[in-house]
């Protein structure tokens, strides 16, 4: 009897419950993350075409990668080019509208659905196939353009400077939970700082610059990080709208990756590269941690 | 009066320009196929069809769209159902049941929130495969049923968080064990968090191209996010009538959702501060 108290006393007990809800996690931490990380962590040092066995081959993987692999600099490239080029712009847009809906007005919620209906579906393959079909030659795009007068029967997707603008395009136009973010957090941000700010007489322009922006400046630091990973690793809209086409200027890191493990049955170099490309975030992350007390406003 | 005008206007059609892709794909799965490119500059059709929802809806092969609408449908259901569930467990025990290496455990789930899908893409793929679930639902489903996004445990722990500890101590003093102030207090104070978590994790599911792509190889299998892509895959003919009706049917779930949970979507993408 003192034995069964004792056991009921220990599963009762705060911690142990702790342990039990949190099996769940731990079960699943280990089985689906940390496992397959670890095994592919061990065959990015391997040559490995996932039906024979992998043979280990040390670094090779890693210095081929980095030294005899031109397409896998043209992917780098063309990420870091999308990454830094659609995520600021398209904080600066979910700024700029989020600025314009502050105001209040009776439209506003409509204002605000509509802007925020192109995120919810934008990573669809529904809206990829769509964007593909815009920007073709015969597509839409062109025909409106012709319909006011310009001349154009450009193959937007065909061109390796404008291929890489069309998803950059796709990527802005979803500013819309951005935008959302930003204006939940404006809308935390004292009144009375502003009634203080116009005491001191100042202006619009100067009110957002002294007390809007450096306040937001932890959300764009935060949606930042999170959007520029996001970003690294775009996938779905590179593989349905250009498959990386034109002559590599869309292939996207993510893309390649796919494109080597499964195309090309180069699982170790796959492996290879999602290691390399978790180091990087891992690399650029702390980087910008290092840069937040240069502009992130410190709210302690 | 004419700054209202001026600026209802200018926000107004920034709308309508950034809604006009949709509203064009809908009205184009209303034309006659051949004539959507020719008649692509005038938004409403002239003859009204429904013969592109006949035709997408037969699919490719012997399989009709209902298969691939049904696939898609059990895989966002049952995932959902396990991301919910595993989500609301870990979340108590994170924000009430304190106890060695939870805080641990807490940082790598923030660590991992931070880890994009397809950084795991090729390993999970390779550990899938020595499982032996490659083609069927499984990779799609069970991972989720181990609280895996870190997303909706974070999110439903802040929920519990604002959650007054007086009523578990309340329910405590009446001889409610750990377990039971989960049960009988908790989970019914937590249906908000259920909402929102159930609304994204829906969604993300439903949308999810990539592990179908990798995970699911039979075209009777498919669901439609895969399905969709057939369409617009160079070897098969290009019906574009039936590719957008098809497109088009497949947001249904999702807008049917923006509209009715709208205030649950922009609140949990508020609260959170993270992009959904």
């Amino acid at each position: 009897m003192k034995k069964y108290g004792k056991l009921y006393k220990f599963f009762y007990k705060k911690s142990t419950v702790g342990v039990v809800m949190c099996l769940p996690f731990i079960i699943g931490f280990c089985l689906f993350l940390a496992v397959p990380m670890g095994l592919s962590l061990y065959y990015s040092f391997c040559e490995y075409n996932i039906l024979s066995p992998a043979q280990f081959t040390g670094t090779g993987n890693y210095i081929k990668m980095f030294t005899g692999d031109k397409t896998f600099w043209r992917a780098v490239k063309a990420t870091f080019y999308f990454a830094f080029v659609s995520v600021p712009l398209r904080l600066l847009f979910a700024l700029v509208v989020a600025l314009i809906l502050f105001h209040q007005t009776k439209m506003t919620g409509i204002y605000r659905a509509a802007y925020y209906l192109p995120s919810i579906l934008g990573g669809s393959v529904a809206v990829s196939i769509l964007w593909k079909r815009m920007f073709a030659a015969d597509g839409v795009v062109n025909i409106l353009l012709n319909s006011v007068g310009v001349d154009i029967h450009f193959n937007w997707l065909g061109n390796t400077k404008t291929a890489i603008w069309t998803l950059v395009l796709l990527s802005v136009w979803q500013f819309g939970s951005s935008m959302l973010i930003f204006l939940s957090a404006m809308k935390q941000i004292s009144g009375e700082l502003y009634e203080a700010a116009e005491v001191d007489g100042a202006g619009g322009a100067k009110k957002f610059f002294s007390i809007t922006l450096p306040l937001l400046t932890p959300t764009i630091f935060f949606n930042l990080i999170i959007q520029l990973i996001g970003g690294f690793l775009a996938f779905t809209q590179s593989f349905i709208i250009t498959q990386g086409k034109p002559m590599d200027s869309t292939l996207f890191y993510a893309l390649y990756m796919y494109q080597q493990t499964f195309t090309f049955s180069n699982a170790g170099y796959g492996s290879a590269m999602a290691w390399v490309m978790l180091i990087f975030i891992g690399i650029m992350t702390w980087v910008l941690f290092k840069t937040k007390k240069f502009w992130v406003y410190d709210q302690g | 009066m004419r700054n209202k005008i001026i600026y209802h206007t200018l926000v107004f059609s920034f709308g309508l320009i950034m809604l006009y892709p949709l509203f064009w794909m809908l009205m184009s799965s209303f034309k006659d196929s051949n004539t959507i490119f020719t008649t692509a500059g005038q938004l409403i059709p002239r003859n009204f069809t429904l013969e592109n929802y006949k035709n997408g809806w037969r699919g490719f092969g012997n399989v009709g769209f209902g298969s691939f609408f049904g696939n898609s449908l059990i895989i966002a259901f049952f995932a959902t159902i396990g991301t919910l569930f595993s989500s609301a467990l870990v979340a108590y025990s994170f924000a009430r049941c304190e106890f060695k290496g939870s805080g641990f455990l807490f940082a790598a789930m923030l660590a991992s929130m931070m880890l994009p899908g397809q950084i795991l893409m090729v390993p999970q793929y390779l550990w899938y495969r020595k499982l032996g679930w490659v083609g069927g639902f499984a990779p799609l489903i069970v991972p989720y049923w181990f609280a895996i996004q870190g997303f909706f445990v974070y999110l439903m722990r802040n929920f519990i968080d604002g959650i007054p500890r007086d009523l578990d101590e309340a329910a405590q003093i009446d001889g409610c064990s750990y377990y039971a102030i989960f049960t009988r207090i908790i989970l019914p104070l937590m249906r908000p968090a259920f909402v929102t978590s159930g609304i994204f994790s829906f969604i993300w599911r439903w949308d999810d191209f990539m592990s179908a792509l990798l995970y699911i190889n039979k075209t009777a299998l498919y669901p439609v996010a895969l399905a969709l892509k057939l369409f617009a895959d160079p070897s098969s003919s290009s019906d574009y009538g039936a590719m957008f009706a098809m497109a088009a049917l497949s947001l249904v779930p999702v807008v049917m959702i923006f509209f009715i949970f709208q205030r649950q979507l922009v609140e949990g993408i508020a609260s959170s501060g993270i992009k959904g």
